[in-house]
């Protein structure tokens, strides 16, 4: 566990020494600012739109930051060479595969925490009051997702040599199943067989991450979800993370590595 | 004299394409044998099979037969390598971290607790001269101190067995001087020190023994002193002869 915890906290340096999230956090307060300082039609319920603007661009935001720190990590420690002296100790490849993961999980979560702590602030002195346990769902739930976006893009680390080619491919494929996924079922319904099982057959296999956008929910102040619920999908989030580091795992253990 | 490191049969092989059976032997049945508080050399032309020996010790790459041990531990379980320190050919580390959390992050690795951590680096910066630069992040070093802050995270653990692979390569007169030091002084330390360099007169000064290895065979293995004796030469002739450049030696 040391070695995990050492590992991960290379990679939180890594994150919080590089421009990549003050660019994005920056980005994400001027928008929000700037469109919460106009006021369209005298509409009081025109935070709903600032709400959605903000939490959009934090999700934007999170992803980019997500895929493009964990595309990088397994290449550059190849590139640069800095695998060498790490796996020289008593580090072995899981070790890497799994410290990986964990730095960059959980440096997504700090900057999760950042900018639902601005949004926060921006919708609570627009609406005078804070449903923080709403708040707190949508981000646990957001950084669970995150969890299986990131154990994905690490799988694609060790498959694909460019990271800007996994980074490119892992960021289609997450958009496509958050965008699409949830119609798969509707659409096989649809299709005559074999491409009903096929389409089935994806439908199932894919990680649901849509699952885990609960945007709605906060934006139109709906009820908290159930905790049940919310431990029910932690639980498959976790547990599709842990399947596809164990890929991950799988092929970079065979993975030769040459100086 | 405790064996610290040593290969048995040592074979590894690649595929390779142009090769008419489809593989290149990069080390061919090799037996080495070093002995604690040994400084060895470990000597051969560039693509001879030195890096692929030190893969196979570290445990990058699997042999194909044949088997290695360090400490009398097979070097597949990597436990082998807690108790020794590896600086690479080039040295490429984290360069957003300072030469300080590098150490620090190489010291967690290995489990040191916090306080003696704190003592290693405060001793290991002064080593390597690099006190001054502790705070710098390593993207503002210059070749030779990253060539020293390497030196400096494998002597972390406080390692039994360093592993050295062409630790001078690059480096100016000073630069080798100084690397020349740490390793005399490891050795009056007692360490073993296994080490490949392209630096005859340097392995000649530090070595105790040799191995010169060619074509992936081990040609000749011996104390520094002896060789010279028997070949009435010095190290760099007895090296190019063993490779096959007699006639140039001779004129």
């Amino acid at each position: 566990m040391n070695t995990i915890l050492a590992l991960s906290g290379v990679v939180i340096k890594e994150l919080y020494r590089r421009k990549d999230f003050y660019v994005l956090f920056v980005l994400t307060a001027v928008i929000t600012l700037v469109m919460g300082s106009v006021h369209f039609f005298n509409d009081p319920k025109i935070v709903r739109y600032l709400k959605e603007t903000c939490l959009l661009l934090i999700w934007v935001s999170a992803l980019v930051v997500a895929i493009g720190t964990t595309a990088r990590q397994i290449p550059a420690e190849r590139e640069n060479r800095t695998i060498f002296p790490l796996l020289a100790k008593p580090v072995t490849r899981a070790h890497v595969v799994v410290g990986k993961f964990f730095g960059c999980w959980l440096a997504c979560g700090l900057a999760l925490i950042v900018f639902y702590l601005f949004f926060g602030v921006v919708s609570g002195s627009r609406e005078n009051h804070w449903p923080l346990l709403q708040y707190f769902q949508a981000l646990w739930l957001q950084w669970i997702m995150l969890g299986i976006v990131i154990a994905l893009v690490l799988f694609g680390s060790v498959v694909f040599t460019a990271p800007s080619s996994n980074a490119t491919i892992c960021f289609i494929l997450v958009i496509g199943i958050l965008l699409l996924g949830r119609y798969l079922n509707v659409v096989a319904l649809r299709e005559p067989e074999p491409l009903r099982s096929i389409v089935y057959t994806i439908y199932f296999l894919i990680p649901h991450l849509e699952w885990y956008d609960v945007r709605d929910f906060v934006i139109y102040e709906q009820n908290l979800i159930g905790w049940g619920n919310c431990g029910l999908a932690t639980i498959y989030g976790l547990v599709y993370a842990a399947m596809l580091l164990f890929a991950t795992w799988l092929v970079f253990r065979r993975k030769a590595l040459s100086l | 004299m405790e064996t610290i490191l040593e290969t048995r049969n040592l074979r590894v092989e690649f595929r390779a394409r142009s090769s008419a059976n489809g593989k290149k032997i990069a080390v061919n049945d090799l037996n080495l044998n070093v002995r604690r508080g040994e400084v060895f050399g470990f000597l051969g032309p560039n693509g001879a099979g030195k890096t692929t020996t030190m893969n196979v010790l570290l445990g990058f790459v699997n042999a194909t037969s044949g088997s290695a041990f360090l400490f009398g531990v097979n070097v597949r379980e990597p436990i082998a390598r807690q108790r020794i320190g590896y600086l690479p050919e080039l040295t490429y580390y984290y360069k957003f971290l300072t030469a300080e959390e590098l150490l620090r992050f190489y010291g967690r690795v290995f489990k040191i607790p916090r306080k003696e951590t704190d003592r290693r680096i405060e001793s290991l910066l002064k080593l390597v001269e690099l006190d001054s630069a502790r705070k710098r992040p390593i993207k503002t070093y210059s070749k030779g101190m990253q060539q020293r802050v390497g030196l400096a995270q494998a002597l972390i653990n406080d390692p039994d067995l360093l592993i050295l692979d062409e630790p001078t390569s690059g480096l100016d007169p000073l630069g080798r001087m100084k690397v020349r030091e740490i390793i005399q002084r490891l050795k009056n330390e007692g360490k073993t020190v296994f080490f490949s360099s392209h630096e005859l007169g340097e392995v000649e000064t530090v070595c105790d023994r040799v191995a010169i290895i060619n074509q992936g065979e081990l040609k000749v293995e011996g104390r520094v002193s002896e060789l010279v004796e028997q070949h009435q030469a010095n190290l760099e002739q007895i090296f190019l002869k063993i490779i096959g450049y007699q006639a140039e030696v001779l004129a």
